[in-house]
């Protein structure tokens, strides 16, 4: 018989629920067949820690005295550019921004040492972060320049608030070309001397979910540690993406907007990081909870490495050049394994997502379930899935002249 | 036979001294350059793997001493900072030697500093900056 949420939030308030992770979920159906786990299991709990360069966070930090509009003016966060075109105070700090004076590529492959990533990971941990704002003063808002400390424990609010993340899915990047590349999947050895992948396979959240079946507007989740929701589908969102006979997409396809109090987050689920020669960025940490409503959800919960394919592709010419195809598919255990072969070569592979991270957020968020502090909400709206017809459109460029 | 890896430090004095070869006619040792810089202010830095017998190696060493050439195990100066680690595990393809493993069970990657040989490769791969060269 199907369940509702509402039927398994009271048995999670009675302590009565059983949670499993993504990858328990796997012997447990293995073991029992779909009908018995989706009697037996309330909740099935993913997990992710990667790179997510659409991230960024915005807050509050009161006003001044005399007043000042950093709207239309300029802001820095320890040197780092933030965006301030809103009201007066309030801030928004990406997680690629860069120092004006950092020489990126100038002197390549650029070491992009600090950036907003960092700036972020710095300020979620309880650092002061040196503000430097200008604004153009008006009669209401007079003053033209300001320079603080500013704390997280004392703006106003502090939010993360991130476009684009949980990827579903995603290329393995390699490099054909005859010199070493520096890409955003990382150090690329010429002449497919590896293969770098970013998705946590069977633990991660839209490979369990793969028709976004539960997952909706106002799902809540872990996100960096604390609690967060789901705000929207994400930008670049592609459900009509192709798909395997299990539903799985087996390209980049869905991804979700995700929000959040940062003041609630961790800094070790927050992390700046560098991606030698491309760039600065964040790694987000995020679990959601996949309510077992009925046999064909643990079905899609149950799914293994070896059911869940990617898409080689070469990032010397194929994707900077936007040219469609693949090298090859190849599934994750294949992946994890550390080594695939690809145009008959064998070549060694590595993750840039934390698959021992995703394991800790989906068991932290079971725990979370399981001693009644973390209720499931419904969601109050649903992710456009394969019948939207939504695709994800390349730019076409209109000369301005 | 012991093998060691050891990072050597030569100040200004000693540059223009032959001294490495008297491990090998002294002391019977047979060495392998793993790197090799004379730094701006004229210091020499040397990362060696040493072979031969224990004595020998002691021998060795207490000479390079005894001329003023600082040694340190390698495995000092190449830190794995576990800290700062996410174990993504990007780092495993970029370590020539193996030094740098991904475990398979746990996913936790692992460093064996004896397997070092300090090239640096892994420095600019890590996204976090948690291998740490103090030279």
């Amino acid at each position: 018989m199907p369940k509702t949420i509402r039927e398994i939030n009271e048995k999670i308030k009675k302590g009565e629920a059983v949670i499993a992770t993504a990858e328990e979920i796997i012997d447990i159906v293995e073991e029992k067949g779909t009908k018995k786990a989706a009697q037996q299991v309330d909740v099935v709990t993913t997990g992710t820690f990667g790179p997510m360069c659409s991230s960024g966070i915005y807050f509050n930090i009161g006003h001044s005295k005399p007043r000042i509009k950093i709207g239309g003016g300029t802001c820095y966060l320890n040197d780092v550019p933030a965006y301030g075109g809103f009201a007066a105070v309030d801030v928004y700090l990406g997680a690629t921004a860069l120092p004006d004076d950092d020489p990126k590529n100038k002197i390549y492959p650029g070491a992009f040492k600090y950036g907003g990533g960092h700036v972020i990971e710095e300020f979620v941990a309880g650092k002061d972060i040196k503000l430097v704002a200008t604004g153009y003063g008006t009669d209401c808002y007079p003053r033209k320049k300001l320079e603080t400390w500013i704390n997280i424990k004392d703006v106003n609010e502090a939010v993360l608030f991130n476009p684009r993340n949980v990827y579903q899915n995603y290329n393995v990047a390699v490099n054909l070309s005859d010199k070493t590349i520096y890409t955003y999947m990382g150090i690329l050895k010429e002449k497919l001397g590896n293969a770098n992948f970013c998705s946590a396979g069977q633990l991660s959240p839209l490979l369990n979910d793969p028709l976004y079946k539960t997952v909706g507007i106002g799902t809540k989740i872990f996100v960096g540690g604390g609690v967060g929701y789901v705000a929207w589908q994400g930008t670049q969102h592609n459900p009509t993406a192709k798909r395997k006979d299990n539903n799985v997409p087996c390209v980049p396809a869905g991804t979700l907007a995700i929000i959040g109090d940062l003041k609630q987050m961790k800094q070790e689920w927050l992390r700046g990081i560098t991606m030698t020669g491309y760039g600065v960025t964040l790694a987000v940490g995020i679990g959601i909870p996949i309510p077992i409503l009925n046999e064909e959800i643990v079905q899609y919960t149950a799914v293994k490495d070896k059911d869940l394919f990617a898409q080689v592709v070469d990032y010397s010419e194929a994707y900077p050049k936007v040219i469609p195809g693949s090298l090859g598919e190849v599934n994750y255990a294949q992946l994890k394994s550390g080594k695939i072969i690809v145009q008959g070569k064998e070549i060694p592979t590595a993750s840039l997502s934390s698959y021992s991270k995703a394991r800790e957020i989906a068991l932290t968020l079971k725990n979370w379930i399981k001693s009644g502090k973390f209720l499931l909400s419904e969601p109050v709206g649903s992710i456009p899935g394969p019948k939207s017809g939504i695709t994800f459109q390349s730019l076409k460029e209109r000369p301005i002249t | 036979m012991v093998s060691k890896r050891i990072v050597l430090k030569f100040p200004h004095r000693l540059i223009e001294k032959p001294i490495i070869c008297k491990l090998v006619k002294e002391y019977n040792l047979e060495f392998n350059i793993l790197k090799a810089y004379v730094t701006p202010k004229e210091e020499g830095l040397l990362i060696l793997e040493l072979k031969g017998k224990d004595e020998d190696c002691k021998g060795g060493i207490d000479y390079l001493n005894k001329m003023g050439v600082k040694v340190q195990p390698l495995s000092q100066d190449i830190i794995f900072n576990e800290a700062r680690c996410t174990h993504c595990g990007v780092c495993v393809t970029s370590c020539p030697t193996g030094a740098l493993v991904m475990d398979p069970i746990t996913r936790k990657v692992h460093f064996d500093d004896k397997k070092c040989i300090a090239c640096e490769l892994c420095i600019p791969a890590c996204p976090v900056k948690a291998m740490e060269v103090h030279f």
